[in-house]
């Protein structure tokens, strides 16, 4: 089977943390200890959403050293494609679920001498694993968060309980915001930067970093890029001999996935390069979401990331 | 006990010896009658019962003997174990991933006991039981990786993964195929793979990296990589050369059967979870010519791999000057008969001696 090694789980806590965020906890339903994990991993949620099966990559929030449960929490996206509202208005404490071993992207650079977090809204999720697994080594840490408001910034009141001298928060309810190149600047040698957030956050915190010299070893981001909805296109899948049609609100990969045609992947989310797909013929305009393909392999038209990527035009056929 | 320990040696008088069931779980490495480098990699799930893929960390009659050699090495060179600073975390990792394989896997030899972070581990054969304070070095006699890789057959890398890349930053190496952890640490995949002949260009190297930075937690895999070596000698090292390499010039038509001996590594990966690192434990079998030649199949095999192998692989393998000697001794034992797919003696068809 594709993706990584499965966990049978009930969910055992729903608790929403403010208007657009809640919290998900889950047990084993076989009783035995959850795999510990690294700060940063995530996981990937099995969601029977009707007729669909929804897998979506969440980070992993709880303590990675408790092996009892695991916690995600999940932000609620009116405008995506389901996911995340199936999550907020469908499910229910006791609902069996499916989750994937933790698979880690985004960890920690040990060799840090200090890690320097950015985050931005739901990006907090990464970092609240990887602040207990620091706390536990006496790891060097600081966290500037920035937040729409202070109802809206998720864990940010127990952050500050917990470590007031660490935790910075920016809302732009009150128009903070992170003077970067300050903070930059007055790092100590050997600083490694974290960035998870929205798309635009990452870009201008990684250049900010980059014009500064920052080395690029030292700089770490996550963005997981939900597929977002498109218009419906028709794939053929040469090496399945099937024809597919994609809807609006499913990704590539789900659509394959819903024909039993089994395709490799990991992250889901356009980052991890498993689920690399080679394009037999096209005849349109490729939409490339990943952060996988580097700009020719896009231009070469030779290759397509399913978990994320759409097709707009007449044909696309596919070595799947 | 289930397992009859040797007592044997792996340098000056070598004693060392294969049983009956050793040799037939050797994992002779030549699943066809040639051989050449690919992205020859499985998943790590158990195997035949009885096999040397059985377990997650195979235990055999050579246990205590190679530890005790294992114990020699480090008392004349500390530098075989190595662990950089940001590999500590990785290190409870290893300790944790075969104590919990080995009590699983074997309970009738190793015991752990866990209260919280209060650990205890019994290891009847070595005579050990300890309790510590996992995540706590203070508590243990060594670092978490030398503490349990003293303790486990083979060598383990641990590798530090980031920036797409894998960083050979701890180790312990003590029974390796003539490649040094003290020149090796720090290095990169492609950096300490450079010598290696022909693979890079066969785009092996890349291929290989991109499975294993994806090798998952919960999902291990495996490969096996061969050489040869004179005499039953574990540590081939490139710091002790002097002292092997004359070795390879005692062969002679006459002693060739019981000197020579097929070294096979049963490559094995495992995503480590609290750190991300990965390890690569890299468990060495040795079996003379004299031995193999017991399976029929294994004699015209090894033969015709031997003899058609690339002059590049003979010379990094580093036995090219003693090839014509092999093929002397090896012919004569290849009858020319088809051998059947696999790697498995034919047990049915030709029965082993015991
Ligand atoms: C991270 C895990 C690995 C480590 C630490 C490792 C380490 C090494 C080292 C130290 C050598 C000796 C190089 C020298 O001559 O100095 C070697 C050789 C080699 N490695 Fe790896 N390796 C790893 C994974 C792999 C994988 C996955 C492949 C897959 C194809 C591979 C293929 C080879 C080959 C073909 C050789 C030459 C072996 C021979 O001909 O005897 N290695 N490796």
């Amino acid at each position: 089977m594709s993706g990584s090694e499965k966990i049978n789980v009930e969910v055992s806590k729903i608790i929403p943390l403010n208007n657009l965020v809640t919290r998900f906890e889950f047990k084993r339903i076989d009783g035995e200890l959850f795999p510990t994990f690294s700060g940063g991993a995530h996981t990937i949620v099995e969601m029977k959403d009707g007729g669909i099966i929804r897998r979506n990559p969440y980070s992993l929030m709880s303590d990675p050293m408790d092996q009892h449960s695991y916690a995600i929490s999940v932000r609620r996206d009116d405008e995506g494609r389901g996911g995340s509202l199936f999550m907020h208005n469908s499910l229910q404490v006791g609902d069996d679920m499916v989750l994937s071993y933790p698979v880690n992207l985004f960890s920690l650079d040990l060799r840090a001498k200090k890690h320097l977090m950015i985050a931005g809204g739901i990006g907090i999720t990464p970092f609240m694993a990887q602040i207990k697994q620091l706390d536990r080594s006496q790891g060097n840490w600081e966290l500037h968060y920035s937040a729409r408001s202070p109802s809206l910034s998720a864990y940010a009141d127990e952050l500050l309980t917990m470590h007031p001298n660490n935790v910075h928060m920016y809302y732009d309810s009150e128009n903070k915001s992170i003077d970067l190149e300050n903070l930059l600047d007055g790092q100590p040698l050997g600083t490694h930067l974290y960035i998870c957030g929205p798309k635009g956050m990452i870009d201008w915190a990684v250049g900010q970093a980059v014009n500064l010299g920052w080395p690029s070893e030292a700089i770490h981001y996550e963005e997981f890029l939900a597929p977002k909805p498109g218009k419906p296109f028709q794939v053929m899948l040469l090496a399945s001999d099937k024809l597919v049609s994609v809807g609006e609100n499913e990704s590539l990969l789900e659509a394959i996935e819903r024909e039993g045609v089994d395709a490799p992947y990991l992250c889901r989310g356009g980052a991890c390069g498993q689920c690399e797909t080679t394009v037999i013929e096209s005849d349109g305009e490729f939409i490339h979401m990943d952060h996988w393909l580097e700009d020719e392999e896009k231009l070469s038209r030779k290759k397509i990331m399913p978990c994320v990527s759409r097709f707009d035009g007449k044909t696309l056929v596919l070595d799947r | 006990m289930t397992i009859q320990f040797n007592d044997e040696t792996f340098r000056g008088d070598y004693t060392f010896k294969n049983s009956g069931w050793a040799l037939k779980r050797f994992p002779f490495p030549f699943h066809e009658d040639s051989y050449m480098y690919s992205v020859n990699m499985e998943q790590h799930k158990g195997g035949p019962a009885g096999s040397i893929y059985e377990k997650r960390f195979d235990v055999d009659e050579h246990y205590l003997s190679e530890m005790r050699d294992r114990a020699e090495v480090l008392k004349e060179d500390p530098l075989r174990c190595q662990s950089l600073p940001n590999m500590t975390l990785a290190g409870w990792d290893l300790l944790e991933l075969i104590m919990v394989s080995k009590s699983e896997d074997y309970p009738d030899m190793f015991e752990l006991q866990r209260k919280g972070d209060k650990w205890r581990w019994i290891n009847k054969p070595m005579e050990i039981d300890d309790s510590f304070t996992f995540l706590d070095e203070a508590t243990l006699p060594y670092g978490p990786m030398e503490y349990i890789t003293r303790q486990t057959q083979g060598d383990f890398v641990v590798l530090d993964q980031r920036d797409e890349n894998l960083w050979m930053d701890a180790g312990m190496v003590t029974t390796q195929a003539d490649w040094s952890l003290d020149f090796d640490i720090g290095m990169n995949f492609f950096e300490w793979h450079a010598p290696v002949p022909k693979a890079h260009e066969m785009g092996i190297f890349v291929r290989a990296l991109k499975f294993l930075l994806n090798v998952q937690q919960g999902a291990p895999a495996r490969r096996l990589n061969w050489t040869m070596t004179v005499n039953p000698l574990l540590d081939t090292s490139p710091e002790n050369y002097h002292k092997w390499g004359t070795q390879k010039r005692t062969v002679t038509a006459d002693n060739i059967g019981e000197k020579q001996f097929l070294r096979v590594e049963l490559q094995t990966f495992f995503r480590l979870p609290r750190s991300n690192a990965l390890v690569f434990p890299i468990r060495c079998y040795l079996a003379s010519f004299n031995d193999l030649m017991t399976v029929p199949k294994w004699g015209r095999r090894l033969h015709r791999v031997i003899r058609d192998l690339p002059e590049e692989l003979a010379t990094y393998k580093g036995f090219i000057d003693n090839r014509p000697m092999m093929l002397d001794y090896l012919s004569k034992f290849d009858d020319g008969k088809p051998t059947s797919n696999g790697i498995w003696p034919d047990r049915e068809t030709e029965p082993l001696r015991d």
